[in-house]
């Protein structure tokens, strides 16, 4: 579904992604962490064109991301993203949050697209909200939200950049759990996140970045039983013991 | 003081047969005409260039900053002489022709004040498109919008609410700046008050009530944006608040 093929990206001439290489198959769920400034964000967007990368290529679902030729709000259209800050659009109302892009982008109708987005807001549990702002929400909602947004695209696959980082801890498990959720539903899933338990729950694999470079690429039991190299065994230790 | 005050006048007659408050209202006419229609004109042009100032497109960038170089940094008064003396040099002997002698004056007038104030708001909309978040931007392709869809749903509807209030002081001063068009023959209400003070002396009467009309019209303009502030405030939002992205 997702082939990352040597993909490298420079800023300038810092370096940001080295020779990054691993596939995502249909209905897997895989888990990108790694110390900040490793680079997994950036590799992430880069998958649906939001970063342009120098090297490499990227192919989602048979189109390469990185030919000229290739209709990015076309291929966007089929990548559902969450960003770390939610990104809900401030003036808009949740419903109308749900409905733009399905209206704009592929053309459905006004009812219709209410009438999708209200059933995936009622899914992430806040169908009451449907008439509010998203600045009356909180951050947990917002994100919850969020998701549905990117669902009511139909996507085949979803891209979840650090969904839980700015929420306040008792937020966490709200966005989460709609996360799980979609996981046992076979979403194909690429989630840069730091959340181990979520990894341990529904990962396929694990991909550990370090200054811009996958450094291991293991399926998750192998990834938390005895993570190969050096960097991953000290990064693990780091976030799990405390 | 022995000034001879005598509100009455502006009831005389005047040489060509009106009354002297006639006028004031034909010249408040003139300046609202030429101030309203600077300012539309102002607006679509200075949103376009903020906006080709905030691509990814370099040469677009370009462009925008060099226009707003130019009509920033030269006094109003010069470009209004610009386009009435020198432009009409500058153009092909045929269209000068036309300037000269058909175009009338206030679309000259309205196509100086226009290009003069649409720098100034090409510049608080540039900033108002780049104080919000990269990410929403980010949200919007993400979703499949275009880039011009983005900035037409995302970006400006929320980057015009934050310059809103800059843009009232913008919206105001149009009036003002109005009356310099008076040095390139437009009969708006500056130019009645200097002809007034010529024909009757009462210089304090029509001071007053020239300075209450402009007075007048910006602080209905500051009214009116308000009242618009007011209905597109976001609930929830607390206003000119970023994003931590």
């Amino acid at each position: 579904m997702i082939e990352i093929k040597n993909v490298s990206k420079w800023y300038g001439s810092f370096q940001v992604l080295t020779d990054c290489t691993t596939n995502v198959k249909k209905s897997e769920v895989v888990v990108v962490c790694g110390p900040s400034g490793s680079g997994k964000s950036t590799l992430i967007k880069c998958v649906n064109a939001l970063e342009p990368f120098q090297k490499g290529s990227i192919v989602v679902n048979g189109v390469a991301v990185e030919d000229p030729k290739t209709n990015l709000p076309k291929l966007r259209a089929q990548v559902g993203m969450v960003f770390q800050n939610f990104e809900l659009f401030p003036h808009m109302t949740i419903t109308d949050n749900l409905t733009i892009a399905q209206i704009k982008v592929l053309g459905r109708s006004r009812e219709e697209a209410v009438d999708k987005g209200l059933k995936l807001l009622d899914r992430v549990g806040l169908k009451a909200q449907a008439a509010k702002y998203p600045g009356q929400l909180s951050g947990g909602q917002q994100q919850r939200v969020a998701i549905a947004r990117a669902l009511a695209m139909d996507p085949i696959c979803m891209l979840f950049d650090e969904p839980t980082s700015a929420l306040d801890p008792e937020m966490i498990n709200e966005v989460l759990d709609v996360m799980v959720q979609l996981a046992h539903e076979g979403m194909t899933m690429m989630c840069v996140t730091h959340e181990m338990g979520f990894a341990r729950k529904v990962a396929h694999r694990v991909i550990f970045m370090d200054r811009g470079a996958i450094v291991e690429d293991a399926a998750k039991d192998d990834f938390f039983g005895q993570p190969r190299s050096e960097r991953a065994q000290n990064f693990l230790a780091k976030i799990l013991h405390h | 003081m022995d000034y001879h005050w005598d509100w009455l006048f502006f009831f005389r007659e005047t040489d060509d047969g009106l009354k002297y408050y006639d006028w004031i209202l034909s010249g408040l006419g003139w300046t609202t005409l030429v101030s309203l229609a600077s300012l539309a004109l102002a607006l679509a042009l200075g949103s376009a260039l903020g906006v080709m100032r905030t691509t990814p497109k370099r040469w677009l960038v370009a462009i925008g900053d060099a226009y707003v170089d130019v009509f920033r940094n030269i006094p109003l008064i010069v470009q209004l002489f610009m386009w009435f003396f020198v432009v009409p040099e500058l153009v092909p002997d045929r269209l000068g022709m036309w300037m000269k002698q058909d175009l009338p004056y206030v679309v000259i007038a309205v196509v100086g004040l226009g290009l003069y104030t649409a720098a100034r708001i090409a510049e608080q909309v540039k900033a108002g498109i780049n104080s919000l978040s990269r990410g929403q931007r980010n949200a919007g392709l993400a979703l499949g919008l275009t880039e011009w869809q983005t900035y037409r749903h995302v970006r400006l509807p929320m980057a015009y609410r934050i310059v809103l209030p800059a843009m009232t002081s913008e919206a105001m001063n149009i009036f003002k700046n109005s009356a310099v068009t008076y040095a390139v023959g437009i009969l708006e209400l500056y130019f009645q008050y200097k002809q007034i003070i010529e024909k009757t002396s009462q210089v304090l009467e029509i001071t007053i009530v020239v300075t209450l009309a402009y007075f007048a019209l910006a602080f209905l303009m500051n009214r009116l944006l308000a009242f618009i502030e007011r209905r597109t405030r976001v609930p929830g939002l607390i206003v000119g608040g970023k994003g931590s992205n």
